[in-house]
């Protein structure tokens, strides 16, 4: 098997999913209707301070659409038995997870960018510099992917996926600086804060579209992301590669 | 490995925690063959398909599949094979057509040849009419035709089929089982699954027998049946079967080892060549008025209970308990 077979399969396995999932009226409910409805509710509470929320609402936005269909697909084609087919294909399984994870990254990319886009026509961004903006959400969308794949092999039902990808990104809205900045939250929330990967994608937007003194650095930011997505890839790998006995 | 071999296995093992499902097995596929792994359901089968496509990894042993090792080089292995595993479990929101081209995909067949040699397969296996209904609206005979399909995008030399006709009605089995010959007519090695004596004895040119976890058995069908001979089975039609205590009357004569009564007909095993000098004049005798007298050939079957053991009944159970 060459690289370029492993990737073309990769490529294929992420587009199979884009095609058939994540356009169906389930995804858009949680992956785009969900994170809309909330930026509409700040945005009619409070126009005026609306522009500092957007990368928070941004960085949900992205942690919705990433996992929604994410934290369930695997779980639900393991039920179905229709994960087995990528098995059996000539593809390692790091390869086979990669493919359901860009899958999940690209929708999640698609949708925070098309809100980017809207939100272009209403604010003024003070600082709006691409380079710093386009790897923070292709960063963000794979970590959250990652996540949602990590919950999806790690449960056997897809109810229980559903259960526990929220058990993760309900608290990461409160506490990752989404709605209140993690610097006035109380200091045992502020631990827990630095340990949830949606702190470091609001951080890094913040510096992409607000300004460059935040809290944290924005590379430092962009360094914990890689690591959160690659650990969660890895230990998805690990723990479906157990499960498969 | 011999070159003439499509899998060679030595020692294969699988644990799962401390039950030993595979229990050290050896076996050879030859190239081009039909091989039938039979054996009743949780006797091992499925967990021997799947060490040998690289779905489960073994406890201990080794395996060769298409000329690789299943330990070091399963990606190579799987470019080589296909696997039409018990369910049928291609992508319900895909119709037959799509399924096709994905598979074309993962498989790395060239996109000039994908659409071409998706309706191929689809014309070999009947579905041309199929092409674009969803496979979710497929009959469960049409899914596992399809599951075939898709076994096949890539040209393997060897396909693994786990319980092909399982759960098939009769037309949808037999169907199934000439697609099966002709692929091996067409050079494609075969290794099949399979709890149903008829099936096996119908596709197969060697058959392993297996229970729990190990290889009792494995040879030609012919020899197989052969193991049996020297016992005589014979079925004689009677027309007063209700004779008071007719069967044990039977039960008691010379050489008899086991009856069995149907309606009215009796089939009679003996332990060597029946003693048809006494027996006919003795059921005569006894009033017994027999209208037919047939001499049955050991069947696969015959040859299965004697060598497992295990009742028929047992053997034709489905995974779910129910009757085959």
């Amino acid at each position: 098997m060459t690289i370029s077979k492993e990737l073309k399969a990769i490529y294929f396995i992420s587009l199979k999913d884009i095609q058939s999932y994540y356009f169906k009226p389930p995804n858009i409910s949680w992956g785009i209707i969900f994170p809309l409805a909330m930026t509409l509710a700040f945005y009619l509470r409070n126009p005026r301070g609306m522009i500092d929320l957007i990368p928070g609402l941004l960085g949900m936005t992205i942690l919705f659409g990433s996992t929604s269909m994410e934290a369930v697909v695997i779980t639900f084609e393991r039920r179905l038995g229709s994960f087995e087919r990528l098995l059996l294909a000539p593809v390692s399984l790091e390869g086979v997870l990669a493919g359901k994870i860009l899958g999940g990254a690209f929708f999640g990319f698609v949708v925070s960018s098309a809100m980017l886009v809207v939100s272009l026509f209403f604010f003024s961004f003070p600082r709006f510099n691409l380079f710093f903006l386009i790897p923070s959400l292709i960063l963000s969308a794979l970590t959250f992917s990652a996540l949602g794949a990590f919950v999806s092999v790690a449960v056997k039902e897809v109810f229980e996926a559903q259960t526990l990808a929220n058990l993760f990104r309900f608290p990461m809205i409160f506490l990752s600086g989404v709605f209140i900045p993690v610097e006035t939250l109380p200091k045992p929330l502020q631990i827990i804060s630095y340990l949830l990967p949606l702190t470091y994608s609001v951080e890094s937007l913040r510096n992409s579209l607000l300004s460059s003194h935040h809290f944290i650095p924005f590379w430092i930011s962009l360094l914990i992301l890689v690591v959160f997505s690659s650990s969660l890839y890895l230990a998805s790998v690990r723990v479906l590669r157990e499960r498969l006995g | 490995m011999e070159d003439n071999l499509a899998v060679h296995v030595d020692g294969l093992t699988k644990y799962y925690g401390d039950l030993l499902a595979v229990d050290h097995i050896h076996f050879d596929v030859k190239k081009g063959g039909i091989f039938g792994f039979l054996g009743p359901n949780g006797a091992g089968k499925t967990t021997t398909i799947r060490m040998l496509c690289g779905l489960l990894k073994p406890s201990d042993g080794k395996a060769n599949v298409a000329g690789f090792d299943i330990q070091k080089e399963i990606v190579e292995v799987k470019g080589r094979i296909g696997v039409v595993p018990e369910i049928s479990n291609l992508y319900d929101e895909l119709t037959s057509l799509e399924n096709l081209i994905f598979m074309c995909r993962l498989y790395g067949v060239p996109k000039s040849q994908r659409e071409k040699r998706a309706e191929a397969l689809l014309q070999l296996l009947r579905l041309e009419g199929k092409r674009d209904a969803l496979f979710s609206s497929l009959s469960k005979g049409m899914k596992r035709s399809l599951t075939i399909a898709a076994a096949l995008v890539h040209e393997p030399s060897l396909i693994f089929l786990d319980e092909p006709t399982s759960g098939l009605d009769v037309v949808s089995a037999r169907n199934l089982r000439a697609i099966i010959r002709q692929l091996n007519q067409r050079g494609t090695s075969i290794f099949l699954t399979t709890h149903n004596t008829e099936e096996a004895n119908l596709l197969c040119h060697r058959i392993a027998i297996i229970v729990k976890g190990r290889i009792i058995a494995n040879d030609t069908p012919e020899a197989l049946k052969r193991s049996v001979q020297g016992e005589f089975t014979v079925e004689i039609g009677v027309e007063n079967p209700d004779l008071p205590d007719l069967s044990g009357f039977i039960e008691e004569m010379d050489g008899i080892e086991e009856v069995k009564r149907n309606q009215n007909r009796f089939v009679l095993r003996f332990s060597g060549r029946p003693p048809w000098e006494v027996f006919l004049p003795s059921l005569h005798k006894r009033g017994v008025l027999v209208t037919s007298v047939n001499t049955l050939q050991p069947t696969l079957e015959d040859a299965f209970v004697k060598i497992t053991g295990l009742d028929k009944e047992m053997m034709m159970m489905e995974k779910e308990g129910k009757k085959g």
